[in-house]
């Protein structure tokens, strides 16, 4: 198992690498200028050239990604040329945030989810079963900033139960523990559990419904174990699956929750992301981007070790 | 007994506190802006107008500034940090400036005409200790006329011109002068400056928390006292997102929102929110390319275009915010003049044009048009252009849209209708700042500005409108320099130079506890007079 993780491990080393040099190459194929967000739209040519050769972007792309690369190692992720504060402070208290909430909606999606598929799997074909289905599907299908907008709408707006934009009081950024923050949260949350609720539902409806057919399922019965005890075989023989899904979902709702954290104004990487783009903000976008997809992948990387300490017959070479 | 006494007492005194906290929190202005962060505070101010309306003129001054006092008449240049000013008659290209006296940083540190001096090195000398690139690509652009400036004495100060140039007063509206003894103070470094900021201006700067909020208290030692803040403090937090600042606003996370989205205004509205709009040098227009070869060449075929809009027909799109073009500057605007050509909806006048330039229902003209989905001072892009698309269809004028994102339709509004970039599109819809002579007139149509070295997206080129720019520079009185400035606008209206659509109002969402503004028509805003109720 130990040797496994190592080895995995080690692979994440090139996948870093080639995730640095596509984050870096991404932004620089977007069309557009990161110097129209520190100078007036009018600047002369040469005012252009002046600034472009002071923030470097006039060298070459590999001598950028050089000089990027080689700060980068040494933990340097550069200055935001939007605001000139340091990239990394932005991109990390931003991810904090996003964690905040993202694990806020898993907390309230898996759980959902799981019990949801559950339900639908062992009572496949029923009436329940479709009930079940057709939640799951329009978790999936309703577009989750509309659905956001909606919940402001109603609570926020109409009955004023709970704020709508924000992190905190007095559009405070710096989370804290505590009902005036977490009150914050509740609506961005709820909204972003509903497509994992869905995605995870279908999943687990599958993987347990295919799982109650198999004949292992008919020997335990016959071996007169409860019905309990049975469904725990079944939880067990899914779990590794559903692991894996979750575990993507929560790297999704981590770096794909643009839309949400705009609609709530959450000071997440969504947001930073979403704002770094429109002003083409080169270093912070680099950086969030970057952090963003090592997060995915450290996630890849738990959840393979994860399915194979839960499931042993996952043999790893 | 006793304790049911010590209960009332003690909701007497909760409710006391409560009073209190209240009469507090109504001194208390909050903004929700459209910027994605607080905009920079060192004193040069990034994010457009939005910066220097929030950040600028509220926490620092000018040594002219603009009066934003009135509602009802055009914002004009008055004496800010200078009292006076004066062009020598034998050398027009250097001015005097009278500083005004015992004028105080917030810092303490008196005003004087060497940080004036200090000031002006801070953008545009790379080699001085001060200079902050931050600030000099914000402010080095907008005075260009600029050679040098000298402190004559502590309230004298001198600054000549490259060339003679009777802009210059309003070039300086832009600069803006924070304090040498608070960057020394703060170890000379500018990002600590950003934190505890020093002006002269109205408002102090109290907490500046970047991307989350900033909040401004009253400068009581202000030199204007008719312009210190009566509110106990002024909070601006960004949301840049529409309908998160419109829904801010009715949950009564914010007082007051910049730019609400037109669909959501009735719903504020029948919320009893206020809206608040005036006229204000702004509009959207589409720029059109005047290079060989381009139908907009043919002043039927501009004129006809000119015509064929209602104007009136596009408000309800826009909720009624907005006011219909009649030339390039707002009617309001002091420059507008007397045009002779009436910009006005006449489909039969604009069919007889194009006839007349040989297009008909046989014969249409095909243009490409380029356009964005949103950006900064566009309003609603998309629907806007779509109804003059649907316009000028009637004048057998088809339309076809090249639509690019925001950030790369300014890069080819830069390079220019010849750069090969912007795919033949003999057309830009790039709404336009156009408050002073420079940004309002000249610089959309001189020969030396002709992209990509300057903003003539069109390659216009026209010795008459050259004259009459080199007599905007060199008429150095101002009633003067207005006349000419009304007849540059009339030949840029009589010769139907761009296609002139609309101006935006600044509309701006407010509860109703928010009292005594007043919209100035201008950029910028004066939130000095503001009470809560």
């Amino acid at each position: 198992m130990l040797s496994y993780f190592l080895r995995r491990l080690i692979l994440v080393l090139p996948v870093a690498f080639g995730v640095s040099i596509i984050c870096f190459l991404l932004v620089q194929i977007a069309p557009g200028d990161p110097l129209t967000a520190i100078m007036p739209v009018d600047a002369t040519a040469e005012e252009q050239a002046a600034m472009r050769a002071a923030y470097g972007l006039d060298k070459p792309l590999p001598v950028q990604y050089a000089i990027w690369i080689g700060n980068l190692v040494q933990g340097d992720m550069g200055r935001s040329i939007a605001t000139g504060r340091p990239v990394a402070g932005e991109v990390f208290g931003a991810v904090q945030n996003s964690l905040v909430l993202a694990i806020s909606a898993s907390l309230i999606a898996f759980p959902i989810g799981v019990f949801l598929g559950f339900l639908a799997g062992y009572f496949r074909d029923t009436l329940l079963d479709r009930a079940v289905t057709a939640i799951s599907i329009t978790g999936v299908s309703v577009p989750n900033y509309w659905l956001g907008i909606v919940l402001v709408i109603i609570f926020s707006v109409q009955l004023g139960w709970l704020p709508s934009m924000g992190a905190g009081p007095g559009g405070s950024q710096e989370w804290e523990w505590n009902w005036l923050h977490i009150r914050h949260l509740v609506l961005p949350a709820i909204t972003l559990a509903v497509v994992p609720i869905g995605i995870v539902a279908r999943t687990v409806r599958a993987l347990s419904g295919d799982i109650l057919t198999m004949d292992f399922v008919q020997a335990l019965y016959a071996k007169g174990m409860s019905r309990f005890d049975v469904l725990c075989h079944v939880a067990r023989n899914a779990a590794a699956t559903a692991l894996s899904v979750m575990g993507l979902q929560l790297g999704y709702l981590l770096g794909g929750s643009i839309l949400i954290e705009t609609v709530f104004n959450w000071p997440g990487s969504g947001f930073l992301l979403s704002n770094a783009i429109f002003q083409r903000d080169l270093p912070l976008l680099q950086g969030t981007i970057l952090v963003l997809a090592l997060f995915f992948v450290a996630m890849n990387l738990i959840v393979d070790v994860a399915q194979a300490a839960i499931d042993p017959r996952i043999k790893r070479n | 007994m006793k304790t049911l006494k010590h209960s009332f007492a003690a909701l007497a005194v909760m409710a006391g506190m409560a009073i209190s906290q209240g009469a507090v929190a109504q001194g208390t202005l909050r903004v929700g802006m459209t910027a994605a962060d607080i905009p920079l505070t060192t004193g040069q101010t990034d994010q457009g107008g939005e910066g220097m309306r929030f950040m600028g003129y509220t926490v620092y001054d000018s040594l002219i500034e603009w009066d934003l006092t009135s509602a009802d008449k055009p914002s004009v240049l008055i004496p800010g940090l200078a009292t006076e000013w004066s062009v020598d008659p034998e050398d027009q290209t250097k001015w005097t400036f009278k500083l005004r006296e015992g004028v105080t940083f917030h810092d303490g540190s008196p005003f004087t005409a060497e940080t004036v001096v200090w000031n002006f090195d801070k953008i545009l000398d790379d080699a001085s200790e001060q200079y902050d690139p931050r600030q000099s690509a914000q402010g080095k652009s907008r005075i260009p006329a600029v050679d040098t400036y000298t402190a004559i004495d502590d309230y004298t100060l001198e600054i000549t011109t490259k060339t003679p140039d009777a802009t210059l007063p309003y070039q300086l509206a832009w600069i803006l002068m924070s304090s040498k003894a608070n960057w020394e103070a703060l170890d000379k470094d500018w990002e600590k400056v950003a934190a505890t900021p020093s002006g002269t201006g109205p408002w102090k700067l109290e907490t500046f928390v970047p991307r989350e909020r900033a909040e401004l208290v009253p400068n009581a030692d202000y030199w204007d006292e008719t312009r210190i803040p009566k509110l106990d403090k002024m909070v601006l937090i960004p949301l840049p997102e529409p309908n998160a600042r419109a829904a801010a606003l009715m949950s009564g996370q914010v007082d007051w929102i910049e730019a609400p989205a037109p669909d959501t205004i009735p719903a504020m509205e029948g919320n009893g929110f206020v809206i608040s709009s005036n006229a204000y040098p702004h509009n959207w227009t589409w720029h059109l390319s005047r290079l060989e070869g381009s139908p907009w060449n043919d002043i039927r075929v501009r004129k006809a275009a000119n015509l064929a809009l209602d104007r009136e027909g596009m408000m309800p799109l826009l909720g009624g915010l907005m006011v219909p073009a009649k030339g390039f500057l707002p009617p309001s605007s002091q420059w507008f003049g007397e045009p002779e050509f009436d910009i006005t909806y006449d489909i039969e006048a604009a069919k007889a044009l194009m006839q007349e330039a040989g297009y008909g229902p046989e014969n249409h003209l095909d243009v490409k048009a380029l356009i964005s989905p949103s950006g900064s001072g566009q309003m609603l892009p998309l629907p806007m252009n779509e109804f003059v698309q649907q316009s000028l269809a009637e004048i057998w004028i088809d339309v076809e849209f090249v639509v690019v994102e925001w950030n790369q339709m300014i890069n080819l509004w830069r390079a220019g209708a010849g750069d090969p970039s912007v795919e033949g599109a003999m057309s830009i819809n790039f709404t336009y700042f156009i408050q002073d002579p420079f940004t309002g007139l000249i610089r959309h149509l001189s020969c030396d500005l002709i992209a990509p070295n300057g903003t003539n997206w069109g390659h216009y080129c026209d010795p008459e409108m050259e004259e009459l720019f080199t007599k905007i520079r060199t008429t150095f009185d101002p009633a003067e320099q207005d006349a000419v400035l009304k007849a540059t606008h009339e030949k840029y209206v009589d010769e139907a130079l761009f296609l002139m659509v609309t101006h935006d109002v600044a509309p701006r969402a407010m509860s109703p506890k928010v009292q005594g503004f007043v919209q100035a028509q201008n950029w910028y805003q004066n939130f000095s007079s503001i009470t809560m109720e």
